[in-house]
């Protein structure tokens, strides 16, 4: 007998202990059990639930890996002990041990912590619920380490993933049925509940707490904390390595080009809606040239404390901040996203329009992407509320005028009621 | 002989806990989280809604056979009206500070649906005592609600009881906070209060199921 005969007979023998639900989520993690359909449909893709988030995480290593490097490479850059690297994204100067080293000593303990944290939760929450394990937080787990700071404290990241997995999801019955992208409800609460951690120029490189107030201290300023405060001369950061992510920034955000490759993988693999992405861009983009405009027209005075980042070329708003990695795998988000493929056009737009907008107005914080993707994921089911009522009204219209053959008035009533 | 009857008894009790005005009925949210950020002006809050319900009950109660139906709403204004003004001239004189951090909040108890809420549907159908301890009652359930709420928000929001530290001190970095611990700023804004109060709806209702509405 095979391993998985023997996993299946124990699968069956077990089915009543109070500990199922936990095996089974290790069980079918790894294997499809061997059971069959009982009704309905007898072909079906094996894609399942299980399938599609390890997509979306292995979509998600380059991201990590490349922080990992980068965390170190921060670091030390800031120290002066290696000089700024210019020979593209394979310059040898980043992908060194050392960088590597360092960012795995710092990464890892997030990654970690998110996991143990977020799945300890699922795991009690299915036992109690004698639910199956949902595999929802494969992907929450992995997205919370890339879009925190580096040197956030762990306890911190563990009350939130608690209070993001309970508050986020579980209140409102487990992966599926959440009206807020958890890993942003983590953000979010993190944000609201230690500010200090979350924003300002010392959290994003490794040490420049640490030597705050000393001699030694390092500053870690984001390419957008530089445009708020309008010190764009100091910056020093070329437009090749905001696409490359050679920026300090929140750990797995910062590389618009391995972003875009796992953002092609989805929409390759049919994971995530490509009307999402795009017209998020599209949203981001109007929203900066509408912002450009306002700056070319000069309505807005040069010591306006928005100039800045109301000048920013429009396009570049995509390159820095958590921009692209909220429209890639965030807005996307299957479950708290727009349904319907006209309310997808609208919501990825509003989420580009918004975030852009938030960034610029937000006067303690450079940043708005989580901000815009929560409150879009709000209105989501909104959008398709009323997608939905116009293409009724438009079907409803359409057989008002229609040549109707034998006894048109039965169906119409019929269709009446079914559609009221 | 009990004091109280077993009927009477029930008037105060049944607000506490399976028929609280802000756990089952969603009444008085508004206050509840405006101003449980600090355990004192929620004790202070409950304690004005106290005298406001209870006096406010009886008093009604004994007009209640000459309120002519169709005025009763401003009656009953005037009445609240009046004791919110006592309560806040008594704060104005006696506690400055804390009717400066309750602010509009102590004049807007009139608009405290609870309020309103008893008097339509108890005060003016019942006699004074029986008005009286059911005014009692769905305040002191108010204010333990309140209590809990300014309990937690304050101790995670600020490290302090009643502003005394309880956590040590954040700034020279003794007690909890040596070890890296920080006050939760989350906790201080009035979301947070929605959400503790939501947490304790949802543990009342799975330890009493009877009390799940009907989906």
């Amino acid at each position: 007998m095979g391993l998985k005969e023997k996993l299946h007979t124990f699968r069956v023998k077990n089915q009543d202990k109070k500990w199922f639900p936990v095996f089974s989520g290790f069980h079918t993690f790894l294997f499809t059990p061997n059971e069959t359909t009982h009704n309905g449909t007898h072909i079906k893709g094996a894609d399942d639930l299980k399938r599609t988030m390890n997509t979306v995480v292995m979509s998600l290593v380059p991201c990590l890996i490349f922080g990992m490097f980068n965390t170190g490479y921060q670091h030390y850059l800031a120290l002066g002990e290696i000089e700024p690297v210019a020979n593209g994204f394979f310059s040898a100067g980043f992908w060194t041990m050392d960088n590597f080293l360092l960012g795995l000593w710092k990464v890892l303990p997030l990654v970690i912590v998110s996991y143990g944290v977020g799945l300890a939760i699922e795991f009690l929450f299915c036992v109690i619920k004698k639910h199956e394990i949902e595999e929802g937080y494969l992907v929450t787990g992995m997205l919370v380490p890339l879009i925190v700071p580096v040197d956030l404290p762990l306890w911190m990241l563990a009350v939130a993933v608690a209070f993001g997995v309970v508050i986020g999801k579980e209140v409102f019955g487990g992966t599926g049925m959440n009206i807020l992208n958890p890993a942003l409800t983590i953000r979010a609460f993190l944000f609201f509940a230690y500010p200090t951690w979350m924003s300002g120029d010392k959290v994003w490189v490794h040490g420049a707490v640490d030597t705050a107030g000393t001699a030694d201290a390092i500053s870690g300023e984001t390419v957008l904390g530089f445009l708020a405060q309008g010190r764009t001369a100091e910056m020093g950061y070329s437009l090749s390595d905001m696409f490359l992510g050679f920026i300090p920034g929140s750990i797995g955000e910062t590389s618009t080009l391995l972003i875009l490759l796992g953002g092609l993988f989805l929409v390759f693999s049919k994971i995530a809606s490509w009307r999402i992405m795009l017209s998020a861009v599209i949203g981001a983009l109007a929203m900066g040239l509408i912002f450009n405009g306002i700056v070319e027209a000069g309505w807005i005075p040069e010591y306006s404390k928005f100039y800045t980042l109301m000048s920013f070329e429009y396009w570049q708003h995509l390159l820095v901040g958590g921009l692209a990695f909220g429209i890639v795998f965030m807005a996307t988000d299957p479950v708290t996203g727009s349904q319907t493929n006209q309310g997808k056009w609208i919501y990825g737009f509003l989420i580009g329009f918004l975030s852009v907008m938030i960034r610029v107005f937000n006067p303690g914080y450079p940043e708005g992407v989580f901000l815009a993707i929560l409150l879009m994921n709000v209105f989501a089911p909104t959008i398709d509320h009323y997608v939905v009522r116009g293409n009724i009204k438009k079907r409803m219209k359409r057989l008002k005028t229609a040549t109707i053959y034998p006894k048109p008035s039965d169906e119409v009533d019929a269709l009446k009621t079914e559609t009221a | 002989m009990a004091l109280l009857s077993k009927k009477d008894a029930n008037l105060i009790l049944d607000p506490l806990a399976d028929n609280n005005p802000i756990t089952i009925q969603v009444l008085g949210i508004c206050s509840a989280l405006a101003i449980t950020a600090e355990l004192k002006a929620s004790v202070v809050m409950a304690l004005s809604v106290l005298f406001v319900l209870g006096v406010g009950n009886v008093v009604i109660s004994l007009l209640r056979n000459v309120i002519p139906s169709k005025i009763r709403i401003i009656v009953q204004l005037v009445v609240v009206a009046t004791l919110v003004i006592i309560v806040d001239q008594v704060l104005k004189a006696f506690a400055y500070e804390l009717s400066k951090t309750l602010s509009v909040f102590v004049g807007l108890i009139i608009t405290n649906c609870i309020i309103m809420g008893r008097f339509e549907a108890f005060a003016l159908g019942n006699g004074p005592w029986k008005s009286f301890l059911d005014g009692i009652g769905n305040a002191l359930g108010y204010g333990v609600i309140l209590v809990i709420v300014g309990f937690f928000r304050e101790l995670l929001g600020s490290g302090t009881l009643f502003g005394i530290p309880v956590l040590g001190d954040p700034v020279t970095k003794t007690g909890l906070y040596s070890i890296g611990y920080e006050n939760n700023g989350f906790m201080i804004i009035p979301p947070a209060a929605l959400i503790v109060v939501g947490i304790i709806i949802w543990v009342q209702r799975s330890r009493n199921r009877t009390l799940i509405e009907e989906a």
